[in-house]
């Protein structure tokens, strides 16, 4: 068996150049003549532009242009675009204001984008930025997706009145209604889902450089998905054609969704690149991430689940207002519509489930997918709902969950999804094995012995991963299909290069799909290379996001290498002179069966290229085949995690006493790769859980608008996490895979506020659960925090 | 950053004659809140005048009850001094928990102390120990020294030379840590030295560091972590923000007094 196949806890490969600093990110890399860019931000979250005098600003030292939403405007540039079409209850199609790639005469949000300085040098650029005199009128800002929608609120776009861009709705509505009506108990929730700040740690960036005499443009940029920008940026933005740009993604540290979107910056730097025929480089400082990285989250809701008199669960009803900030980013009315309502119904054989969404515009930063993207914000409100039904009707919190999962599959819910495959009770076991429930007691008295207060919470969710059949998202309004590409390029010496449309930000891809190539042709792992992050390398491809790269993108290069295989027998038995039925591959070696006949992988592909052996015109010279993968179906990830706190009442700190996590992700094919997904997931729902949270304040004043006060968690704020895995293999893709990148991150967050509510004997307390409200919610006599 | 010019200091007369050369000159020492500063465009000095290389300022004395510490002398280096260590641990603690290993090897006591945040780590130390805090002009007790949040009674032209502290009894810092940036959000320094008992608290006062008498009497009759978990700083002088209210702060306050208290013993 290869060591470096699937299954194999293989090394990563591209480690080496990261950790001695042999990583090229695009603020590494600098072109000839390059200029630089800055952007002046609005300073007010709404406000008239009565004017911008540039005057001494482009007669300040260094200046080589600045460019306005004018300018813009007289290109007859487009603006950025949101890719998918959400409608309304009454059918109505989704309504938003334009998003113009610089303000025109309105700003929006602290951070939109004012004006571009473009000089020789930052420092020069930054400083002739002081001196452009904008105009403003400040008004009245609606900061708060709460209130959003109130008569008296600051409108953020004439289009969507009310503020609201969509009112949708999801599931059986009088089924779920009747429910309610006819149910033993009605276990009520209100519950606000923080919003986050993505805090990938290498910021955005782009250098765009113009060639006059070729008349094309390349984009170097923090991309998760390059081929999409270029896209955007040509077919809608209308920057250039596509065949006359290019973009690359090179080194990308980190995205976590923020890294989708085609934002302002690097369609600015592209367009300005021609005008001034000189490359321009842009990088975001941490303040700008702050403030202009597309958020996370940031939901209000009110639930209401139907409970038989036995435990059985009947109905769902779900009312949320989401935030989607200023503009509509590239998928931000899917996130908490179609990312969202569709994962409802939980590990739950709920019969009735109606969601309803009102996507609400505000006065703050857009607000697009982060880590998880919609699923957390599902889970988040199914989990802390069940776990409370549970403590109100008095059942084991466990045992609730086990009497209502789903058994049989393929599972038709009330909300679109169809789950293909699953066993939540193995997970459920598992974890309560790891985290020796009936131990707990114990555990607690021991922890009150010493002052403390322990408590306990479960999650056991469920996801969607594999991003996305077309075919199921072009009928829910998608703009485009989530297929993936991959292309297997075999040289005369056997050395493989493997183009994918996906893209690695951290994910390991150079590894896991190496270990494909590895598992499926038996070369040595060295003599595989993954190519992908380039538009002028990689055919096409959809980039990385949703958990979708090792089931949709790995499942095509799986086809692509059931294709150089069907080839190369074909080849191999006209060298050998036998019927290619009977060639055999394994572990890089062709052989002929029932004979001792055989010939090497890297003599195979010579052969391809020196067509001496075999007639070409029945099989053309060369070994490269390529293949589009469309999923069938999503994936569905799921499992079970359990957590222990204790906290000092004194201060209100909560410590992680004990995390266990239990996953069925299907086939997996690096485990020390997922181990890393999974931690990192948790860690960042702990995060979402314990720490982190955007405020604005009523003016849309960002007040975390750094690391002083917004709070990242830190390695020794968190334990060792007790990690499980189970399988069941995912039937829809030829891989088995599921998916891993978001679970920690979508599972962790209830089972943190689970388990302190239950510490605290309370019903709710908000994320994130700071000292500071837990400390409130200890001192304060009702039984709920603020 | 704006353009500066920058001179490096051999002498603290050096020092003391460009900084009044210019209202704009500014003392730079470990530069762990300037640098920042001037990174963010909030700081425009003329001269940035670097005393940090002065070997006048940068030495750890123990000599009789006391012990003296250079100002340009950095956290880490208190942290490790054997001196500190042997005769005032409480302070050794301290110096060894402010911010991250980056700002302990470039932060010196001699800035936290001028430039008197209201959540350093420092002024806790000076105040609670009643510190002497020299300059190139003239001696401060650290009680007038500390005149409200990031101002202190140094003239412009004023630059700390070294601070003394007392040996104390007993002594002890106990903070409880910013979620998010770690700075205080409450620390309390304990003391009983030859001549008082004191209590200093950082991070929480609306006007900087400051002591709590009524905590101060308290111990002098009983010191025991008892004697102050049951005394409120009022709220009104402490600071509300966005991660503790000013009821929060004075509850830490109350806990981590007891803490160093009980540390004491």
């Amino acid at each position: 068996m290869s060591t470096t196949g699937i299954g194999q806890a293989v090394r990563r490969k591209e480690d080496k150049r990261f950790i001695t600093g042999a990583g090229r990110y695009t603020d590494d890399l600098n072109r000839p003549g390059q200029t630089y860019a800055y952007f002046l931000r609005s300073p007010h979250a709404h406000a008239k532009i009565n004017g911008i005098d540039l005057t001494e600003a482009v007669a300040a030292p260094g200046v080589v242009s600045i460019f306005t939403g004018s300018d813009v405007a007289a290109d007859g540039l487009g603006g950025l675009i949101c890719g998918w079409t959400v409608h309304s209850k009454d059918g109505s199609e989704m309504k938003a204001g334009a998003h113009p790639i610089l303000a025109e005469d309105t700003v929006r949000y602290v951070g939109d984008h004012v004006a571009m300085v473009v000089a020789e040098t930052y420092a020069q650029a930054k400083s002739a930025a002081e001196l452009i005199v904008v105009d403003y009128n400040v008004l009245d800002a609606a900061a708060d997706v709460g209130t959003a929608q109130d008569g008296s609120a600051p409108q953020v776009h004439a289009e969507a009145p009310s503020n609201t861009c969509f009112d949708w709705e999801l599931g059986n509505k009088p089924e779920t209604l009747a429910a309610l009506k006819n149910a033993a108990h009605i276990v009520k929730l209100d519950l606000t889902n923080n919003r986050l700040i993505p805090n990938a740690m290498e910021p955005r960036a782009a250098i765009a450089d113009y060639d006059s005499g070729t008349d094309e443009y390349t984009l170097w940029t923090t991309s998760q998905n390059p081929h999409v920008a270029r896209l955007v940026l040509s077919a809608f933005v209308g920057v250039a054609p596509e065949h006359k740009l290019r973009v690359i993604a090179p080194d990308v540290g980190g995205g976590f969704g923020s890294k989708i979107f085609i934002y302002a910056e690097e369609t600015a730097c592209t367009w300005a690149s021609a005008k001034i025929k000189r490359p321009i480089k842009w990088t975001a400082e941490r303040s700008e991430s702050f403030l202009s990285d597309a958020h996370g989250r940031d939901h209000v809701s009110h639930a209401e689940l139907a409970v038989a008199e036995d435990g059985t669960f009947l109905g769902l009803h779900v009312q949320t207002k989401a935030n989607l900030g200023a503009y509509l980013s590239t998928f931000a009315s899917s996130v908490p519509t179609y990312l969202y309502g569709t994962l409802l119904s939980g590990q739950y054989a709920l019969p009735a489930v109606y969601v309803e969404v009102d996507g609400v515009f505000t006065h703050t930063a857009p607000v697009d997918a982060y880590r998880g993207a919609g699923r957390p914000e599902a889970t988040y409100l199914i989990e802390r709902i069940v776990e409370t039904a549970a403590r109100e009707l008095a059942f084991d919190p466990a045992e609730l969950r086990r009497k209502n999962f789903i058994r049989t599959f393929p599972h038709q819910t009330p909300v679109i999804m169809n789950y293909d495959i699953g066993d939540y009770d193995a997970c459920l076991d598992k974890a309560l094995a790891l985290v020796d429930y009936d131990g707990f007691p114990a555990r607690k008295a021991e922890a009150e012995s010493r002052g403390k207060k322990r408590g306990i919470g479960f999650s056991t969710y469920i996801e969607a991963c594999g991003l996305a059949p077309s075919a199921a998202v072009g009928s829910l309004g998608a703009g485009v299909g989530l297929w993936e590409s991959a292309e297997v390029q075999v040289a005369p010496t056997g050395k493989i290069e493997v183009f994918t449309g996906a893209h690695s930000h951290g994910q390991g891809h150079e590894t896991t799909f190496a270990q494909l190539v590895c598992e499926r042709i038996g070369v040595p792992i060295d003599d595989v290379e993954i190519i992908h992050g380039d538009t002028g390398r990689v055919q096409f491809g959809m980039g990385t996001y949703g958990s979708r790269s090792g089931s949709v993108g790995m499942s095509a290069l799986a086809h692509a290498l059931d294709k150089i295989e069907a080839k190369a027998k074909k080849i191999a038995a006209h060298l050998m002179e036998a019927d290619a039925g009977d060639i055999e591959l394994k572990d890089g070696v062709f052989t002929v069966a029932g004979t001792d006949k055989e010939l090497a992988w890297a003599e195979l592909a010579l052969g391809a290229y020196t067509a001496h052996g075999f007639p070409t015109s029945e099989i053309e010279p060369g070994l490269k085949e390529n293949a589009f993968y469309d999923p069938l179906n999503f994936t569905f990830p799921s499992g079970c995690h359990i957590c222990e706190v204790e906290i000092d009442p004194d201060t209100g700190v909560t410590q992680i006493a004990n995390f266990v996590a239990v996953d069925d992700f299907g086939v997996i094919v690096n485990p020390m790769i997922v181990e890393g997904q999974v931690q990192g997931g948790i860690a960042q729902g702990i995060g979402q859980a314990l720490f982190e949270a955007a405020h604005y304040d009523e003016t849309g004043q960002l007040i975390t608008g750094s690391f002083m006060d917004y709070c990242m968690p830190r390695a020794d704020d968190l334990p060792d996490f007790d990690l499980g895995f189970t399988q069941t293999d995912c039937p829809s893709n030829p891989m088995g895979m599921k998916g891993c990148g978001e679970a920690g991150a979508i599972a962790s967050p209830p089972a943190v506020i689970n388990a302190i509510t239950d510490a605290l004997g309370v019903r709710d307390i908000k994320m994130p659960a700071t000292p500071a409200r837990v400390w409130a919610a200890l001192a304060a006599p009702s039984p709920s925090s603020d | 950053m704006y353009q500066f010019d920058y001179h490096r200091a051999q002498t603290v007369a050096e020092a003391a004659e460009l900084l009044a050369a210019n209202d704009e000159n500014t003392l730079l020492a470990g530069g762990q809140t300037l640098i920042p500063t001037l990174k963010q465009r909030l700081a425009m000095p003329a001269k940035l005048i670097d005393i940090g290389n002065i070997a006048d300022l940068n030495f750890i004395k123990a000599e009789g009850d006391a012990i003296t510490i250079g100002a340009a002398t950095k956290h880490a280096d208190v942290a490790a001094s054997p001196d500190v260590a042997k005769h005032l641990p409480a302070l050794a603690h301290l110096a060894a928990h402010i911010g991250d290993p980056a700002v302990r090897n470039r932060g010196t006591i001699g800035g936290s102390l001028a430039n008197n945040d209201p959540a350093a780590d420092y002024p806790a130390a000076a105040l609670g120990l009643d510190a002497k805090i020299h300059t190139n002009k003239r001696l401060i007790d650290a009680d007038p020294y500390f005149t409200g949040m990031f101002e202190t009674a140094l003239e412009d032209d004023e630059i700390i030379t070294e601070v003394t502290f007392p040996h104390p009894e007993k002594a002890a810092y106990v903070k409880f840590p910013n979620p998010a940036s770690r700075y205080a959000m409450v620390g309390v320094f304990v003391a009983k030295t030859p001549i008082d008992i004191r209590v200093a608290v950082t991070g929480a006062g609306a006007n900087g560091v400051f002591r709590v008498k009524e905590m101060e009497d308290a111990l002098s009759s009983n010191w025991s972590p008892d004697a102050v978990t049951g005394i409120k700083v009022p709220e009104d002088d402490l600071l509300s923000d966005l991660h503790g209210a000013a009821d929060y702060r004075s509850h830490l306050i109350s806990v981590m007094a007891g803490r160093a208290v009980a540390a004491t013993m």
